[in-house]
């Protein structure tokens, strides 16, 4: 390209530059600006010094360490357990010949329904009030078990709730890629596989994954970054007190301290969310250092 | 080990047309003996690959038997058939090394035929030199070229030392050079390893040059089978004189009239004891002989200089298609150059052809 036709292309840039700089750069830089500044006021506008105040008290905050251990432990179960049994309803999605639309629309509804209807409709299967037991307790009953409040009961229960709600919301996606990536393998090799004796978990083991590891690693590192960011979720089901429920995450646990009952310390909040970043950072970076390793870009 | 084909015929449901089948195989019958290289010879959609998904066991026929040896074959899974499929598009795995593609097929043994890590090397390292691709065992299949990618696909194939070979379209994705240099390969590791080995392909001078034994078919129907020469020479119907040989054989509207060839109004060959009637004549373009007194006349259109021998492009008012081609010997075209040439016809290269049937007469 000729030397003197720059400016147009920058030109043609600028639409796009001057959006980022406003709503990604210039808040990226403040953030990182509050975070440091001590005592920050918001009636004043001014602050005492500057220094790591905000993280230190953000990192002894027993509401941040309780969000911290939630996230983890939503990540942790449900980035493998989404992706594990997507995979499996994806193999056995194009593995079948009738029907295979009607279950792909079945498999992806719950990805075009609101966050809150759902988060409403696993509140009445497993609550249990003074009127009734909720659904999922009364089928328990029949096994001998229940009694558990899921909603406002024991911490393992919540939890329990927690990660299945999130495993239900994100796998549509996980089975709709999956499903395009098993699709788009060549067929002949499966031929090639089978003429070459090759078990059916054998195929799937040294040839269906590996040729679509790229999209697995893709949904893994995609999976992570969302878990992290978990939030509406919570509130569908626990409701906006996240902290009083003891299923704060670290991005409620960011809103709270910006909005919530006990908000007004943007400092504390871009502390947190620094930490959240960096979690995220390092996490993405293993995922990326591990992959190079694995995954089969062909 | 033979292959013997009984009543093999596989019907399809049609993918156009609701509640239609197609027949891809009709009625399969005939015998491969031992060792020997068979083309499988047609043009496209004619039901090649499907007889070579048939044998290979990647398909179930719809009737009729399959038997490698003495051992019925027809109902045993691909693994169990004792056979070696090299696709069309070659199918390694992409993402595994020469080496591991070939040695997959080894890996995938089980009970007593199971080997050791070191077993399977060398079988490999065997079957690698074989196709003389030793040197590139640690390479990926996307940094080789076609026709190297092809040799491994044959290796892979063979490392399991299969009773049969089947390739589909073996050399059509190769550029012409090679494509000559890799069927001369074809034939030249069939010898060494003496596998019976059946090839599929649509251009019949693949089939003929290489193979011991071609089998013309079209439609889903053998029209032929035998040695290359012989299904040149004597073909069957008109369908297999047109198919095999390049420039195609020219065939003309013609008569037969009192033991006389006639085309048009020239009687242009004896032809005793074939009943009179109207007839296809095939006329191979080498079936040619300038003659100023020939009983052939037709209109000189252009010559074509091919090197040793010339292409006389002439027209004929009895021709189908577009015009007669004639190969003679070059030195001899001093002779034409008029208007009006004339040929004598070589008695052996002339075919007759009933006009409804096709049948060769």
């Amino acid at each position: 390209m000729k030397k003197e036709n720059n400016w147009k292309a920058w030109l043609y840039l600028m639409p796009a530059i001057i959006f980022l700089a406003v709503f990604m750069v210039y808040p990226l830089i403040d953030v990182c600006i509050y975070a440091l500044e001590e005592n920050y006021s918001f009636a004043q506008g001014e602050a005492t010094g500057i220094g790591l105040a905000n993280f230190r008290h953000v990192l002894t905050d027993p509401y941040f360490v309780q969000a911290v251990k939630n996230t983890f432990l939503i990540v942790v179960i449900t980035v493998p357990v989404s992706t594990g049994v997507s995979l499996l309803i994806s193999l056995g999605l194009s593995s079948i010949k009738r029907l295979q639309n009607a279950f792909q629309t079945i498999y992806f509804l719950p990805y075009v329904t609101n966050t809150l209807a759902v988060g409403l409709v696993f509140m009445i299967l497993f609550r249990r009030t003074d009127y009734t037991e909720g659904l999922v307790n009364l089928l328990l009953a029949r096994v001998g078990l229940g009694g558990v409040d899921f909603i406002e009961g024991p911490y393992w229960a919540k939890m329990f709730v927690m990660c299945f709600y999130t495993v239900w919301v994100v796998m549509p996606f996980k089975i709709l890629i999956m499903t395009s990536a098993l699709a788009s393998v060549n067929p002949d090799y499966y031929k090639a596989a089978r003429v070459d004796g090759a078990s059916s978990f054998r195929i799937f083991r040294k040839i269906t994954l590996p040729m679509i590891s790229s999209t697995v690693f893709y949904l893994i590192i995609t999976g992570f970054i969302g878990a992290f960011k978990a939030y509406s979720d919570e509130v569908a089901l626990f409701g906006t007190n996240l902290n009083q429920a003891g299923m704060n995450t670290i991005v409620g646990y960011v809103y709270d301290m910006l909005y919530g009952s006990s908000g007004g310390y943007p400092s504390y909040a871009a502390a947190a969310a620094l930490i959240l970043f960096a979690i995220v950072f390092t996490i993405t970076y293993i995922n990326l250092t591990v992959s190079r390793k694995t995954v089969q870009y062909v | 080990m033979r292959v013997l084909l009984e009543n093999l015929t596989k019907r399809f449901a049609s993918r156009s047309e609701k509640g239609k089948e197609i027949t891809a195989v009709n009625n399969f019958n005939f015998e491969i003996p031992d060792g020997q290289l068979v083309g499988l010879l047609g043009p496209s959609g004619c039901g090649k690959s499907t007889t070579l998904n048939l044998i290979s066991g990647l398909e179930a026929p719809t009737e009729g038997k399959i038997i490698f040896g003495d051992r019925d074959v027809t109902n045993l899974p691909p693994e169990d058939r004792g056979v070696g499929l090299v696709f069309q598009n070659y199918a390694l795995y992409p993402h595994l090394t020469v080496e591991e593609n070939i040695i997959f097929p080894l890996q995938n043994l089980k009970g007593k035929k199971k080997m050791t890590k070191e077993a399977m090397h060398a079988k490999a390292m065997e079957a690698a030199g074989l196709v003389q691709i030793e040197r590139l065992m640690g390479r990926k299949p996307r940094q080789l070229s076609g026709g190297q990618q092809q040799r491994v696909a044959i290796a892979r194939a063979l490392v399991k030392i299969p009773d049969v070979l089947l390739l589909d379209e073996p050399l059509s994705n190769l550029d012409a050079r090679l494509r000559l240099q890799t069927r001369e390969e074809l034939r030249r590791i069939q010898r060494e390893t003496g596998v019976t080995t059946i090839f599929v392909t649509h251009d019949q001078e693949e089939a003929m040059s290489i193979s011991d034994l071609i089998i013309v078919m079209k439609e889903g129907v053998v029209h032929q089978i035998g040695r290359p020469q012989e299904v040149y020479d004597y073909p069957v119907n008109l369908f297999v004189a047109q198919f095999l040989g390049t420039p195609a054989i020219n065939v003309l509207e013609g008569e037969i009239r009192g033991g006389k060839l006639y085309i048009g109004a020239e009687a242009v060959l004896d032809m005793p004891g074939k009943p009179d009637g109207q007839v296809w004549v095939g006329i191979r373009p080498e079936g040619f002989i300038l003659d100023s007194d020939g009983p052939f006349t037709c209109r000189m259109d252009r010559v074509e200089v091919m090197g040793r021998d010339v292409s006389v492009v002439c027209t004929h008012e009895k021709m189908t298609g577009r015009n007669l081609r004639a190969i003679i010997p070059s030195e001899n075209i001093a002779d034409a150059g008029k208007k009006d040439v004339k040929f004598r016809l070589k008695p052996f290269k002339v075919h007759v052809f009933d006009r409804e049937s096709e049948a060769r007469l």
